[in-house]
Parts: C-alpha cells; structure tokens; sequence
C-alpha cells in the first residue's frame, strides 16, 4: 500500500515504512526496533540512526500513556479546513517512546497527565490514521 | 574577543501587507539602503547570500534572479534557507567566508514576500516546515506546534494567560514608535478580555494560544553586510564586531522531543556557544532582539538565552525588566509581535536593530548606551536555533 493513504492528507507518496499503513488497516499502530541494536522508533524509521543498520522489526506501542500536552486548533491550514476545529496532543509511554497525533472527536476536556491510548482510525474516504483516546 | 567581522551596513524594508512589488524590487529596497550606509559600490562587494524560505513565491534558485537585480553579478552568489532564522544563518555563513579569507565583503540579503498565497497556504506552508511525513497528514501549523509547548509550559511553570498578555503589551509599546512594524497600533490589556465583545486579541487560535499571542505575516526584507577588520574600518566610522555566534539543531518530530514543559531547548546550545566564544555572559548583554514568533517563545527565550532562570521567565515580564528602561531591553523595536514576520528577513532584521542599538541609532526605541547586544533567532518550532552577540567599536 502506498503512503498516499496515511494521514487525513498524506505529502509521502512512498516510504520503505509503508507498511505501517497495513498494520493500521490491521488494528495496529505499530513502531520499528532495530534487530542490531535494539532501538526502539515511533514514527517508524527504516534505518538506525544509532547503529546504522537497516535491519528492523515491528513493535506494537504499549496499550497505554501520559497525555503530555495538546492544542485544540480553531482553524487549519489549506486542505484541512473541514476538520477544524481538531485537538492534537503528545503521548509519552515511557522510555523515550511517545506519539504525536490528533485527540479522537469525541474526546471530552482533555488535561495534561491523564491516561491515554492510541488506536487506528479509518475516515470515511478510506484514508487511515491513528488518534488518542480515552485509556 | 577577537574582532575580525563586522557589520557595516544595515538595510530594512518597511514590513506590510501586500507589498506592491516583486521579490527583486522589495530585495532591492533593503540592499540600497545598506549600501548607502556602509557606502559601498557593487564593485566593493565580494559575494552575495540571499536567504529565505521557499514556496511563498514561485521563483526557484532565487540567488541568481536577485544577484543580477542588485548588480552582483559575475560575483559569487548562493541561497541559504533555515525557515524563520534563515537570515541570521546567511550572517553566519558570511562570517565564516571572511574569516576563511575567501572574501572581504559579503552581502546577506533575507526577503519573504508571503502576500503572494494566502493565509491559509501559507499556514499549510509553515506546518510542512515540520515533519511532513509523520505530522503535516493531522494537520499542522504553527501556531498549533508552539501551542503544544505553550499548555505544558504553563501547567507547570505557574506562567498565566496574563503574562502572555503583557508580553505582547510590552511588544506593542515599542511596535508603536517603530515606522517600519507592520503592526503599529498599542495593545492594552482588555484587548485579551474573553467577556469584551471588542477584544482583537483574544480569540482563539490553538489553545492556549489567542491572536494576540501570534505574530503577523508580513512582507519584507532585510539586508547586511559583512566586511573584514581593514575594510571595515575603510567603509564604516561605526563597525559593529560579531563577536559570538553559536547555532544548533533539534530533532523535528514532536514524539522525538524532550519534556514540553520546560519549553523550547535549542537555544541553550546556540546561546551557550555564542557566549563562550564572545568570552561573555547574559549579564553583559545590554540589549536583545529574541524570536518572539509568539508570545510564549519571547518566555522561553529568558530561559534559554539565561536572562532568567529555568521555569521563571514570567519574572522579566512581570518586573518590566525587559522594558527599553528595565535591566535587559528585549525586542524593543517592537519584535516580530509587532515589526511582523517576514520569514527570511527577520533575522537580518533583528540584527539592524541591534546594529543601529549599538551605533546609538536607534532613535526613539534607543536603549542608553549599551555595549553588547544579542539575536536569539529560531527556525521551525525550535528547530534551527541561533544566537549571535554583537560588540561596538
């Protein structure tokens, strides 16, 4: 599957990761761990940085983490404008692990420090995503 | 503190909204004027850098098409981008051409022209700044990456809405007395009222982040120019001496980077770097343009550059200490809040303040005799970080 599919809008037509699209289509949001080294990555990365290796798997993100911060935006930039207003926010799970994306829609007065999870997303157009939700 | 380059010419367009000219010509209007000022014919200068970040305008490899505009042609000439600091880099390489003894007269010209797209392409723009393929597809911008650090910074630093208010207050107190601000009006502190029908300021933008906590886009360039010691102390009475620099990178992803609550930590590398190499420390600095892309970032960068320590910026604010009369003047030309942010430009913009500063030219938002000052300029969400510290003569 191309990358075109990821994301609300994708800008990445093909990544060496692109099967994280797949796994999302699975019900998983998966990251890489290098199999020299053993670093973990999330977003996903093809080579390590640390080893230089490009020998990786994949890893599911652990099931729960910390809302570290977020942003509801009121408006968007061209090409989103439909979706706004939309919460974006950080999770840390915790040994240098954490997810950028946006809070699901029906995710009621976020605070900072409160237990998240994070889950693929199917849009209507067949574009697939992951957000945060409610642990 | 060696002093072996310095600036001997400054030049700024007027920043505004739909700038009546092409790139070129708004390129042209800042060289002129920093070429009178140091006294320069084209035939003196020895390279050109122009800076700026691309897909605003449509001219690709704009270094050749601006070159010629200038008269700079056959001279060396290349293109130098770090989105926002993108001008202040182009200073830097500048420097390090001289210093190398490859030239002895370098040009750096930084423009934006961001009329030409809307705001919303251009919102759309500056997210793709970040990590396009991993978190432009949610939706990003701006305003929204510095938000992020803005909610965890004030969770746990005790800084308030108001605070962030009165930076953008102190902003437009100097922005007001600064012909060339594209932002000229004052702001008082009911303009961030939520329960005032007429508030221009508080209405929301990314949480907690309201209008008046963002800086505007604007058109606009900014030209200086570099010179070895000899030659600058030919062309100018007033040479100002780089006397530090220092620059360094962030990872861009926001799942990669550290603790949000202790806000943007790029600066303190390039600020600690500038300070060793000038021999110098925050408390030497008389006079500093940070980049206040949002009122949150002007905070930040108290922190970061060591004018406060960690967790306690809203101290200056609150004590008016970064005030033209306080004891550390910050942006007191009005800052990107109020001059507006012409991406490219901005850095050589804050470096002509702090030349003109330095040269007791700054007119009515002169600061009483200072000897050093400093630009804190940042591209991305604290991205591309760089400090550099300027001396007198």
């Amino acid at each position: 599957m191309g990358f075109d599919k990821f994301g609300r809008k994708s800008f990445t037509s093909f990544t060496k990761t692109g099967k994280f699209v797949d796994l999302l289509a699975e019900g998983k949001v998966e990251g890489t761990v290098c199999k020299q080294c053993g670093a973990k990555y999330f977003p996903p990365r093809a080579d390590c940085a640390k080893c230089l290796s490009k020998d990786y798997d994949w890893f599911e993100l652990p099931a729960k983490g910390t809302l570290e911060t977020f942003t509801t935006a009121m408006y968007a930039p061209f090409g989103f404008e439909a979706d706004a207003p939309y919460t974006m926010a950080v999770v840390d799970f915790g040994d240098g692990l954490k997810a950028f994306a946006r809070l699901a829609k029906d995710f009621a007065e976020p605070k900072i420090g409160m237990t998240v999870a994070v889950k693929p997303l199917k849009y209507e157009d067949g574009q697939l995503t992951f957000e945060i939700t409610k642990a | 503190m060696a002093k072996d380059v310095a600036v001997i010419g400054v030049g700024q367009t007027y920043f505004v909204r739909g700038y009546e000219g092409s790139i070129r010509e708004l390129a042209f209007e800042a060289f002129r004027e920093a070429m009178q000022d140091a006294n320069l014919t084209t035939k003196d200068v020895d390279a050109s850098i122009f800076c700026s970040a691309p897909e605003y305008d449509k001219q690709r490899s704009p270094a050749g098409v601006l070159a010629e505009y200038l008269g700079l042609v056959p001279q060396p000439t290349f293109y130098v981008e770090t989105v926002c600091s993108s001008s202040t880099v182009g200073v830097k390489i500048g420097y390090s051409m001289i210093k190398a003894g490859l030239h002895d007269i370098v040009v750096v010209l930084g423009f934006q022209k961001m009329s030409e797209i809307t705001s919303a392409e251009s919102q759309e723009r500056m997210g793709r700044g970040g990590d396009i393929q991993w978190e432009a597809p949610f939706g990003t911008m701006m305003p929204a990456y510095y938000a992020l650090y803005a909610q965890a910074y004030l969770a746990k630093n005790g800084l308030t809405l108001d605070d962030l208010r009165d930076v953008r207050v102190k902003a437009a107190t100097y922005g007001q007395i600064n012909e060339r601000a594209v932002y000229r009006k004052g702001v008082k502190p009911e303009d961030f009222d939520p329960n005032n029908p007429d508030a221009k300021m508080a209405g929301p933008v990314a949480s907690p982040l309201r209008v008046g906590d963002c800086c505007a886009n604007a058109d606009g360039a900014s030209c200086i120019i570099l010179a070895n010691a000899e030659k600058a102390k030919a062309f100018q009475k007033k040479p100002v001496w780089i006397l530090g620099i220092g620059a360094a990178s962030e990872v861009v992803n926001m799942a990669s980077r550290p603790d949000f609550s202790k806000g943007i930590q790029v600066a303190k590398a390039a600020a600690g770097q500038a300070y060793k190499m000038a021999g110098l420390g925050p408390k030497d600095i008389n006079v500093a343009e940070v980049h206040d892309c949002f009122t949150i970032a002007e905070i930040m960068a108290y922190e970061g550059l060591g004018f406060a320590p960690e967790g306690d910026g809203k101290q200056l604010i609150r004590e008016k200490a970064t005030y033209k009369e306080g004891r550390i003047p910050v942006n007191v030309d009005g800052g990107l809040l109020s001059k507006g942010h012409p991406i490219g430009a901005t850095g050589g913009s804050q470096i002509r303040t702090i030349v003109l500063q330095l040269r007791d030219e700054a007119g009515p938002m002169q600061v009483k005799n200072p000897q050093i000052g400093l630009n804190h300029n940042i591209g991305g969400v604290g991205l591309y970080g760089n400090v550099t510290i300027f001396g007198r003569d």
